[in-house]
């Protein structure tokens, strides 16, 4: 499934478009950092609810095109802005984790 | 080919520079992307450890044909028992890093897992410096 279908299906707010028909082939949940840095792979969604800029540098570093960021969290500016230049898309939920990683798997799996 | 850079205590905002860097670097190099995953982790987790607990420092990276080698240099506290430092889970990080979601005692088992070699040379009170080799035909 493309990353604009997941927008839509998922009903997720966009900070930042980019990737948008990319190809998603799983997804990971993590708050820890370097858990994400070892074991994330590229290609997967990141589900998280850091909003800091270390967030884009390890998403960039590991080739991942979105993260959907949790229970309404909020990008800091220079998150936001650092997603704009590595063109990574920024995605908000209203909904918890659980739910966010529950729907998605049900669509990709 | 030789690259330095900075790294600054505390500094978690420009974090990861040097990784991007040298990530831009190895692709124009054409270097397989097996091995960049792993270059890019391993430095990562360095610049990390050495913002997080050292009070500054500098990375030196060579790349060669054959292998890459990232020397982490800090000057700062330096790491009172290595084998514990290698555990996974185990981690000296403070409440506030801990926040931002570090210090989860995953950054050495990291950049062991994702080196060919890997030296450390650590003195207290004085710094630790982290030797990382990675073979780009490997």
């Amino acid at each position: 499934m493309i990353l604009k279908d997941i927008i839509e299906r998922l009903n997720l707010k966009c900070l930042n478009e980019a990737n948008l028909d990319a190809e998603v082939s799983g997804a990971y949940s993590s708050d820890l950092l370097s858990d994400v840095m070892g074991n994330a792979r590229s290609g997967q969604v990141w589900i998280t609810m850091q909003t800091h800029k270390n967030v884009t540098a390890i998403a960039s570093l590991k080739d991942i095109p979105a993260v959907i960021i949790v229970r309404n969290g909020e990008p800091d500016a220079d998150m936001l802005e650092h997603a704009k230049e590595e063109d990574i898309c920024i995605l908000v939920s209203s909904e918890p984790t659980f739910q966010v990683c529950g729907k998605l798997y049900e669509l990709i799996k | 080919m030789h690259y330095s850079f900075d790294i600054e205590r505390g500094n978690f905002t420009d974090a990861g520079h040097a990784s991007a860097s040298v990530k831009r670097t190895l692709k124009q190099l054409d270097v397989a992307p097996a091995s960049i995953k792993r270059i890019v982790v391993a430095l990562y987790e360095a610049e990390i450890n050495a913002v997080a607990h050292a009070y500054g420092g500098k990375i030196d990276v060579e790349i060669d044909p054959e292998k890459i080698v990232m020397v982490v240099a800090d000057e700062g506290p330096g790491i009172p028992n290595v084998d514990l430092a290698m555990t996974e889970g185990w981690s000296t990080a403070s409440q506030k890093v801990r926040e931002m979601g570090f210090g989860a005692g995953m950054g050495l088992p990291n950049i062991k897992k994702n080196t060919d070699e890997l030296k450390i040379d650590t003195r207290i009170g004085v710094g630790t410096t982290l030797t990382m080799t990675v073979y780009l035909n490997s």
